[in-house]
């Protein structure tokens, strides 16, 4: 494997370390209109509390090492995109200070403004995360020194739409079991019926999806004719997504929860075949992609940032080890929550 | 306007309303460490009360702080694309550095500093203090590394390279050491570090000072005003000390900043303006009030001895005067004014009667406001100093050390020779202006909408943060064991109300 592999993987992982903790956060923001009153708004909020911030940090470091080892594709992406990022942190904004000012104030107004805002931005930012994969497996147009020369509407054709939709109901899924595992008593019976639903919509998805990159962009595929034990991946995430309802149904929760994580990361794995080699894809003319070779930092500074992650990287995972062990369990509401 | 214009002002608006924020986080992680450590040891309630207390607003600036953060790391790409080009291979390491050595620590331990009082020991939690303020400061390492290297650029080459038959330049690094310790690197650390203390000091003494204005929690108000106090003092003390030296240093790396930070526009003796208006067009400076020699003094520690005037750079690359002059004088009176004001305080605090003065008391309820203007007007000077680039070229000098100038009498910047298209070389300036480093992509429409979409939530931001922080110093700490002295009568006779409930339904079968 070269350097600019092992950065592609590293990449992959990040993003997938991203959409697997930030996923059930954001699933609970998107499920929040479901409480019912304020001790329940509190319960949502606080199952997902001290854990969100360190879970964008993921998205955070994503973007940093984009930027170092793949600095032609950050610049591409981030201008090319540049409304459909502006309006991404827009909802980032919102949603941290709609997290943090919530309690604040003893006033049902402003509670509900907030609560309003909590799941409007949740609701966003997914979406929009969906639609930039679902742009980043259709490609799009580049010239020749990179710069993306399309129009800011063709980011939002039926396909980008479709993905972003499958994100949504991914998250919410996700979300749903992570929300039934913190809770007890009504709030978490009402939760149980959600999980179907979101495992329904996201089963309808995902085929839909399927059957439409098949059809629409079959060189997402091709990577499998190349590397066929890669099919192994699709397979498992297929038993993983039927594993989902059988987990719910013996009230595997536990389980439940890492199916639905499998289940992200293995859609991670597929948007990262779809694209491998290129970090970003010219839909024009397959020449101008940015690929991990022509997009890539300097062999200098890709050993120097695998040097850095694998110092940083076991601190990292011993530090959330920490965290989630000191918040394990059931959600309690104290005096320094939310 | 235009896309750079536009998307300048963006960056300017968006660095600082975030930048509010890091020094208050970095200064007050040490006073809560300091706070732990305190109840640690002495084991008296009102650490605990105090640090509780201070966690609470901490968490709030925090909380902005990486709302707003979240922009800036993307910010690069979507605005100064070219640039993110330019300098990703370089200036990408210290960035992705900081996500995982410091954003991961901060955001881990942040949980366990603000929701574990009540699920970990105190020691655990000391320690889970220790580790968000290590955060912070780590993460200005590395913000200020890469800021550095922009200044003062080292430990890089700059290549040509490809793509699809298109030639284009980037740096590159060639020593991760260098480039992390490049000449400015320690001298703008310590400085933004100090700068922090003061603000983080002087945030703690304008609550407390109210509060002792008010007669409000006093011996919570009390112990953290010393506390804070002696921290400020010698802050604002050692801000002087490094302001001198990275003063210097400027000077050595980049003569046409500090020729703009002292409008000191024609090469020779240099005086210290205390005062001036400075005329771009004309090169002078009007109604100048200034200590003959002093500049030279500051500099060469001599008062004759020439300063490079922005004469000696061409045209096309001398800096903007009026806003760095400005801002660097405000920056330099601001500094001068915390070191009269806090030694003044800690010598009434020594006789022991600081806290009977009340008008002092007032000016440092409001003193909090200069020393957050201090640390922006310091980054506005740094970054206009540093254009029209926005990496700074290296200074070509003789053997001598004195810089080496050209047929038309201007400093020499180094070049690499760069091949063309069409056969031969040329030399190019190793650097790269503000202009070149835009988004090629991006359009001054786009840009327009997301000033205004950033405008409207930090205006909104900024506001609730205001109110908030408000209600959070109204409510105050909660008085555990200080001896409870209300503040209204009002709030005496809500409390004896209570207490008669209590005792009815007590007395009910």
């Amino acid at each position: 494997m070269t350097l600019n592999t092992i950065w592609f993987v590293l990449l992959a992982v990040l993003l997938a370390g991203y959409a697997v903790l930030d996923g059930f956060d954001l699933g609970v923001g998107m499920l929040h209109p479901l409480a019912r009153d304020d001790r329940e708004r509190r319960l949502f909020l606080n199952s997902i509390g001290p854990l969100w911030d360190g879970n964008e940090v993921w998205l955070v470091t994503f973007g940093g090492a984009l930027f170092a080892m793949f600095p032609e594709a950050y610049a591409t992406i981030l201008s090319g995109f540049y409304l459909a990022f502006v309006l991404l942190l827009f909802a980032l904004i919102f949603r941290a200070v709609s997290i943090e000012f919530r309690g604040k104030v003893e006033a049902p107004g402003w509670q509900r403004a907030w609560d309003r805002a909590f799941f409007g931005s949740s609701l966003g930012a997914t979406f929009l995360f969906g639609v930039a994969v679902g742009n980043g497996v259709r490609g799009v147009p580049l010239d020749e020194r990179g710069v993306f020369v399309g129009r800011f509407l063709d980011l939002l054709g039926p396909y980008q739409l479709l993905v972003g939709l499958l994100t949504v109901s991914l998250f919410a899924l996700h979300g749903a079991i992570y929300l039934y595992l913190k809770t007890e008593g009504r709030v978490q019976d009402r939760l149980g019926p959600w999980m179907w639903h979101a495992w329904g919509t996201f089963t309808a998805l995902y085929m839909l999806v399927t059957i439409y990159t098949l059809m629409d962009v079959p060189e997402a595929a091709a990577n499998f004719r190349r590397y066929p034990w890669a099919a192994t991946a699709v397979v498992l995430n297929v038993l993983g997504i039927a594993y989902l309802p059988r987990a719910l149904y013996l009230r595997h929760y536990g389980r439940a929860f890492a199916a639905s994580s499998f289940t992200i990361v293995a859609l991670v794995f597929l948007f990262a075949m779809a694209l491998y080699p290129n970090v970003l894809t010219a839909s024009n003319d397959p020449a101008l992609s940015l690929t991990i070779y022509g997009a890539a930092s300097s062999r200098t500074t890709l050993r120097i940032g695998l040097l850095i992650a694998g110092i940083g990287m076991p601190f990292v995972l011993a530090y959330t080890g920490v965290v989630y062990w000191t918040f394990r369990g059931k959600v309690r509401l104290d005096e320094s929550s939310y | 306007m235009d896309v750079l214009l536009l998307s300048r002002l963006q960056f300017a608006l968006t660095i600082m309303f975030h930048y509010l924020f890091p020094p208050l986080t970095i200064g007050m992680g040490v006073a809560l460490v300091y706070l732990e450590a305190m109840y640690l040891r002495s084991g008296a309630a009102i650490y605990r009360t105090a640090g509780r207390f201070w966690t609470r607003v901490f968490a709030l600036n925090f909380a902005i702080g990486v709302a707003t953060g979240i922009v800036m790391e993307f910010q690069f790409g979507t605005n100064w694309a070219a640039y993110s080009r330019f300098v990703g291979d370089v200036f990408g390491s210290a960035l992705a550095a900081e996500g995982i050595f410091a954003f991961f620590l901060e955001s881990g331990f942040l949980a366990v500093l603000v929701f574990g009082w009540d699920r970990v020991g105190p020691r655990l939690h000391f320690f889970a203090t220790v580790m968000v303020a290590l955060g912070s400061i780590f993460s200005s390492i590395w913000i200020v590394v890469a800021n550095s290297w922009q200044q003062t650029p080292a430990g890089h080459h700059i290549v040509q390279l490809t793509r699809a038959g298109e030639p284009y330049l980037r740096a590159e690094i060639t020593s991760f050491w260098q480039l992390v310790f490049n000449p400015s690197t320690v001298h703008r650390l310590v400085h933004v570090w100090i700068g922090s203390f003061i603000v983080g000091a002087f945030f703690i003494m304008s609550i407390s000072a109210w509060y002792l204005l008010k007669r409000r929690h006093e011996e919570f108000a009390r112990r953290s005003f010393t506390g804070a106090l002696l921290l400020g003092t010698v802050a604002s003390l050692a801000a002087a000390v490094s302001g001198h030296f990275q003063s210097r240093n400027v000077y050595r790396h980049q003569p046409a900043k500090l020729a703009a930070l002292e409008a000191h526009f024609r090469t020779g003796r240099g005086d210290l303006l205390l005062f001036g208006i400075p005329n771009e067009a004309q090169g002078r400076v009007a109604a100048g009030v200034a200590i003959p020699g002093g500049l030279s003094f500051l500099v060469h520690d001599d008062f004759t001895t020439p300063v490079l005037g922005l004469d000696r750079f061409r045209p096309e690359h001398r800096p903007p005067v009026l806003v760095p002059f400005v801002s660097y004088r405000l920056m330099v009176g601001f500094g001068v004014g915390f070191i009269a004001l806090t030694l003044a305080a800690s010598f009434l605090r020594w006789r022991g009667r600081l806290f009977a003065r009340r008008r002092l008391l007032w000016v440092f309820v409001v003193a909090v406001g200069p020393a957050m203007a201090a640390n922006q007007l310091g980054w506005v000077a740094a970054e206009v100093g540093r254009q029209p680039w926005v990496v700074q070229p290296p200074i070509v000098r003789g053997p001598d050390g004195e810089p080496v100038l050209d047929a038309d009498g201007y400093v020499r910047h180094g070049t690499v020779a760069v091949s063309l298209p069409g056969g031969g070389t040329r030399d190019v300036i190793a650097g790269l202006t503000t202009a070149d480093g835009v988004s090629e992509s991006v359009t001054a429409g786009q840009v327009l909408a997301s000033i205004a979409l950033f405008g409207a939530i930090y205006l909104l931001l900024g506001a609730l943060w205001l109110f908030v922080l408000n209600r959070k110093i109204q409510h105050g700490p909660d008085e555990a064991v200080a001896p409870a002295r209300r503040g209204s009568l009002g709030e005496a006779a809500g409390t004896l109300l209570d207490h008669r409930g209590g005792l009815a339904e007590g007395g009910r079968p």
